[in-house]
């Protein structure tokens, strides 16, 4: 399932989550909602801690999976 | 470098606001870009808008020059603020009036009007 593919890739990424989940908006398997609370987005603007997300997830993005993404980042400490 | 892209070059560094979408303000095509153009208009924020549907090379150009993946985009003063989430939290948060008052003057409301820009040539079109 494309949900279960966009959160390994993003626990990846984001080993430390505090908190990480991937929302399937439609039912669909192309509209996503992901929240990250990580401990990498200390001190970034939002610009770029979105920007690592994307980074995430560059491959469904590129090939289509992701139809349409939305982002909720937060940051973690310790 | 491409026509296009310096086309889009142009447009992001002349345009007080830019927000490419799909769609257009009065036809939006999509949620995420109807999200930015809120975000934008109840800021008061003057925006240009750059419908990305007409041509993918357009969408194409946009993230290389940008690095940013998705549509929609909003630029302003010539750099890239974020996505529709970004816009939105800025919103809320207050600080995306903050951002428009630095990079534009206090009185950026006074041109707050909507309109729409074509990246195309009349020969790509």
């Amino acid at each position: 399932m494309a949900a279960d593919r966009l959160e390994s890739l993003l626990r990846d990424a984001f080993p430390d989550a505090r908190e990480l989940s991937v929302e399937d908006r439609t039912g669909g398997g192309d509209h996503f909602q992901v929240t990250v609370a990580s401990s990498r987005f200390a001190g970034l603007p939002l610009l770029e801690q979105h920007r690592l997300v994307n980074e995430a997830l560059s491959e469904p993005l590129r090939d289509g999976t992701i139809h349409e993404l939305r982002i909720k980042t937060r940051e973690a400490t310790g | 470098m491409s026509e296009l892209s310096d086309r889009i070059k142009d447009v992001i560094a002349q345009e007080p606001v830019t927000l490419f979408m799909k769609g257009t303000p009065q036809m939006v095509m999509c949620g995420n870009s109807d999200r930015a153009l809120r975000a934008l208009r109840e800021a008061g924020a003057p925006v240009t808008a750059v419908d990305v549907l007409p041509d993918p090379a357009i969408r194409q150009e946009l993230s290389a020059l940008s690095g940013w993946p998705t549509i929609p985009q909003v630029f302003v003063g010539g750099e890239l603020i974020g996505g529709a989430d970004i816009a939105q939290e800025l919103a809320e948060s207050g600080e995306l009036t903050q951002i428009l008052e630095t990079k534009l003057g206090a009185d950026y409301r006074d041109e707050a009007e909507v309109r729409v820009v074509d990246v195309l040539t009349p020969a790509q079109r």
